[in-house]
């Protein structure tokens, strides 16, 4: 080749990188921008739920259908008869069960959750650790249905039998099976916020002569607080929302009493439990979407203060998020 | 006088770690104990009969797995699709990316009724009815509780779950590699879909299991929108009901006819659901091990 | 790897997807409502599908008030009711889908009062059931039982038997807070079957391992078992039939269905599950 072919053939194969490069830097655009599309439908799609499940109890503010409006989940009489000559909707009793049966679940659940989180992270020796975080983890995988079904032909009856309750089905039973639900969430999000715990916190702890019990209840655990808040405040929205156990296993009535061993019917059962009869559009439809609404603002609250103090404690151990 | 504290607090604390680990071991041989009865090739292959005291539960593991199987196209491509946005096209900043990320994670505490009342609403009577209008001009085809609906409602709940495993996973991979392969002149879709993404498929593996065992245990999103009682023809059309596992346990549980009668039948579908759900959860447990020893490397 | 389970995916969808139905066929039979009559809906599909393999029989239960939400929406097309549809559901039915509903009886059933195996009860007037169902009674000993705790179960306001209890027991009074709403006859025959102090009620169908009560129309006429003879003679007090509703009349696969269940196969099935065949015998 001669010197002056040299620079055209240069400028040739320059043209074509260059259009091979625009070639791909357009499939590049495009590409993002398809995926931007994806990702903005299945965004759409969450966000649609927030939205949809609100609508359709929005009426019961500026209307009563059937009897139905937002005043009526609160004026007394406090009962709730939804089909009846005169329906009634107070939410108070819902809201009662609902309590009741979560705070049972919490008073069982968390000292132990926490006491195991506990014991995996700062004592239990190392091949223990290896069995006992996937065994709890296994407990997590039972689904809920089957929980409620052990509760409702199981527990219900040894606790009737040992105890010689009045009721075989109650507040206590379905708490017992909740708190096993529970459990899990508790434990895996405490162990894995003490385990975070870096080690030089320890080693300083036992550096200046504390025990390994001391330095576990009084430095590690403090360390971890946010995260054990957090796990805590993630169990209990889980408990609220819970459908199934309580469905099968609270005995279902409407009961007002603080009584743990009466039967008694939370928000989520009693959505479960009427859906199927309400006529599309009708007041006792708008007043369950609104138990619906209820639930997911509560639970998207603790999810949210849950997150936070997630993010707290990883900033305050590691600096970063 | 403190070593007897400190002895004591351990000693609750490995207590307290041995009766849930006892409680575990109760339910599981509950179920283990009195759901082997019924067990047999028979019981897995044949649909029920007798008023649900004889026969098997084959539609229902059929519906189980169709329905799962469905969510699992919805779900798992736009999962990975949206993990990708989040951790290789969106700016960490923006507000955009910072309250669609809060709405996932939201979105994954929220309880599974609420779910189930979104999908009656929106799917069955929504956009059911509307498609029933638009193609059917009125008739009853899709605006009413079926295989496609509940699939789909499913998929909604479980999309969290694919969304947050996968974009973890995708952190996970140095940042060296992305790096590497920007310098050597790849452009961003190039690294992502030849770089990132085939370290990631382990996690969209486990995002997909974990999906599809909160899929086949889940029953109050498919409670309204489409799960039957009986149904021992299979479901071959997109708006045809189904038998589901989980549904099944829970009418056998509280509306069947005769509930000593059919006590056999409903421990032996326990069994067959939770040996199901454990299967998928250890292979998740397992694939997530390897991951996490692989990038320690 | 990942290409097998992408063509996996893909042929299965699309198999399901040719499955879309094309407008006009419609071989598809959906019965949904009544808990009580559940079991003749299963049956009868069962048997009728045999005979017939080109239709396909859908059954969910739910309660009566289910089924006929889901009649006025459209989303069934035959509705178990073990209640007489009310006037308001009526003119939904008319004003949603500008269709009249069809009634169709298609058994008879004695609503029965159980109470536990061991429960020394020896018969209740309907006034002594209507006290201890609204609360107003709770001891046993005040009927003339051993004395002890009156437990009540029930069913839940989506039924039928719910609402015709509490129609022709409770002259339409609300039950009490402490009544445990269960979620079928089932739960509510095992419940009262494994406490001693329970009080249920529910169809004639379902009466196994429990007590079923004579009742006593006012004290002092003779207590009446609830048994066929004295449902079809009209001297139990609560007997009751059990509907078919249609929107409108039944035409096609729907009314050759229907007709089969009215016929003797159909009717023998009734008194296969313990209710009663609309002629008797």
């Amino acid at each position: 080749m001669r010197s002056s072919d040299a620079i055209p053939e240069l400028l040739r194969v320059s043209e074509m990188t260059n259009r091979h490069l625009k070639r791909r830097e357009f499939l590049d655009r495009a590409a993002e921008t398809l995926i931007i599309a994806f990702a903005s439908i299945a965004i759409a799609i969450i966000l649609l739920i927030f939205v949809y499940v609100g609508r359709e109890a929005m009426p019961l503010l500026w209307e009563n259908t059937d009897g139905a409006s937002v005043a009526s989940t609160i004026t007394p009489p406090v009962a709730w008869q939804p089909v009846s000559v005169n329906p009634r909707y107070n939410v108070i009793p819902l809201i009662l069960g609902t309590l009741k049966v979560t705070l049972i679940a919490m008073l069982i659940g968390t000292p132990l959750a926490l006491a195991a989180a506990l014991y995996t992270s700062e004592f239990a020796p190392a091949r223990l650790r290896e069995w006992i975080k996937p065994a709890i983890e296994l407990l997590a995988g039972i689904p809920s249905v089957v929980m409620g079904f052990f509760a409702l032909i199981v527990l219900a009856t040894w606790l009737q039998t040992t105890f010689g309750l009045e009721f075989r089905l109650n507040a206590l039973n379905a708490g017992i099976a909740l708190a096993l639900a529970v459990i899990p969430i508790i434990y895996t999000v405490s162990e894995d916020a003490l385990t975070a715990v870096p080690s030089h916190y320890r080693e300083a702890s036992l550096a200046l002569g504390a025990s390994k019990i001391q330095t576990a209840v009084r430095v590690v655990f403090p360390a971890a607080m946010p995260g054990i808040g957090a796990a805590m405040i993630l169990g209990f929205g889980r408990a609220i929302g819970e459908t199934m156990i309580v469905l099968m296993a609270s005995g279902n009535a409407a009961y007002m009493s603080l009584s743990p061993l009466v039967m008694t019917r939370t928000l989520s059962a009693t959505i479960a439990a009427e859906l199927g009869e309400v006529v599309f559009g009708g007041g006792h439809y708008r007043i369950l979407f609104f138990l619906g609404s209820l639930l997911f603002v509560v639970t998207s609250v603790l999810n949210w203060i849950g997150d936070r103090y997630n993010r707290r404690m990883r900033r305050r151990l590691f600096g970063t998020e | 006088m403190s070593k007897a504290i400190d002895r004591s607090v351990v000693f609750l604390c490995a207590a307290s770690t041995l009766v849930i680990l006892a409680m575990l071991a109760v339910i599981l041989g509950n179920i283990i104990a009195h759901g082997t009865a019924r067990l047999s090739w028979e019981f897995l292959t044949q649909p029920p009969t007798q008023g649900m005291t004889a026969g098997g539960i084959f539609p229902a593991i059929y519906g189980t797995v169709l329905l799962v199987l469905l969510m699992s196209i919805a779900a798992v491509p736009f999962g990975v699709i949206v993990a990708i946005y989040f951790a290789e096209y969106a700016k960490r900043e923006s507000w955009f990316y910072r309250w669609t990320r809060m709405a996932v994670n939201n979105l994954a505490g929220v309880p599974s009724i609420v779910f189930g009342l979104f999908g009656l609403g929106f799917f069955v009577h929504g956009i059911g009815h509307a498609l029933d209008r638009g193609l059917y001009g009125g008739k009853l085809v899709l605006g009413q509780p079926s295989i496609v609906w509940a699939s789909m409602t499913m998929a909604v709940l479980t999309l969290p779950v694919v969304i947050i495993t996968v974009e973890e996973t995708m952190r996970a991979v140095p940042r060296e590699y992305r790096e590497a392969s920007l310098a050597l002149g790849a452009t961003r879709l190039q690294t992502v879909m030849r770089v990132v993404l085939p370290q990631s498929w382990s996690g969209v593996l486990t995002g997909a299991i974990l999906a599809v065992s909160r899929g086949a245990g889940e029953v109050a999103p498919v409670l309204f929108t489409g799960a039957a009682y009986f149904l021992p023809r299979l479901p071959s059309r997109v708006n045809d009901q189904f038998m589901q596992l989980g549904n099944h346990i829970f009418v056998l549980s509280t509306q069947s006819p005769d509930v000593e009668a059919t006590k056999p039948l409903l421990y032996s579908t326990v069994f067959v659901l939770l040996i199901l759900t454990f299967l998928l959860n250890v292979t998740a447990m397992v694939i997530r091990k390897r991951m996490r020893s692989w990038a320690s490397r | 790897m990942t290409k097998a389970l992408v063509s996996l995916f893909l042929t299965l969808s699309t198999l399901l997807l040719t499955g879309c139905p094309a407008p006009g066929e419609h071989q598809t039979i959906t019965i949904k409502g009544s808990d009580t009559m559940v079991q003749l809906g299963q049956r009868w599909a069962e048997l009728y599908m045999q005979k017939h393999p080109e239709v396909t029989i859908q059954v969910t239960a739910g309660g009566s008030g289910n089924g006929i939400a889901a009649l006025i929406d459209g989303t069934t097309q035959i509705c178990q009711a073990s209640r007489p549809m009310k006037d308001t559901e009526k003119e939904s039915l008319k004003t949603k889908r500008s269709l009249d509903a069809v009634e169709t009886p298609v058994a008879l059933d004695a609503l029965a009062v159980y109470v536990n195996k061991d429960n020394a009860i020896k018969s209740l007037t309907m006034d002594q059931i209507a006290k201890i169902f609204l609360g107003e009674t709770t001891d046993w000993k005040d009927v003339g039982g051993t004395p002890g705790n009156i437990v009540l179960y029930g069913r839940e306001n989506s039924s039928g038997t719910y609402v015709y209890f509490k129609e022709h027991v409770l002259s339409n009074k609300d039950f009490p807070s402490k009544y445990q709403a269960l979620p079928g006859t089932g739960a509510v025959v095992d419940a009262v079957s494994k406490d001693k102090g329970g009080i249920g009620y529910g169809g004639i169908g379902y009466a196994t391992d429990i007590k079923t009560v004579p009742i006593t129309k006012d004290a002092g006429s003779a207590p009446i078992d609830p048994t066929m003879a004295n449902v079809l003679s009209g001297t139990y007090p609560i007997s009751r039939q059990l509907f078919w509703y249609t929107a409108g009349p039944p035409e096609g696969p729907v009314k050759a269905f229907q007709d089969w269940v009215l016929g003797p196969e159909g009717q023998k099935v009734v008194s296969e599950k313990g209710f009663y065949p609309l002629k008797g015998e």
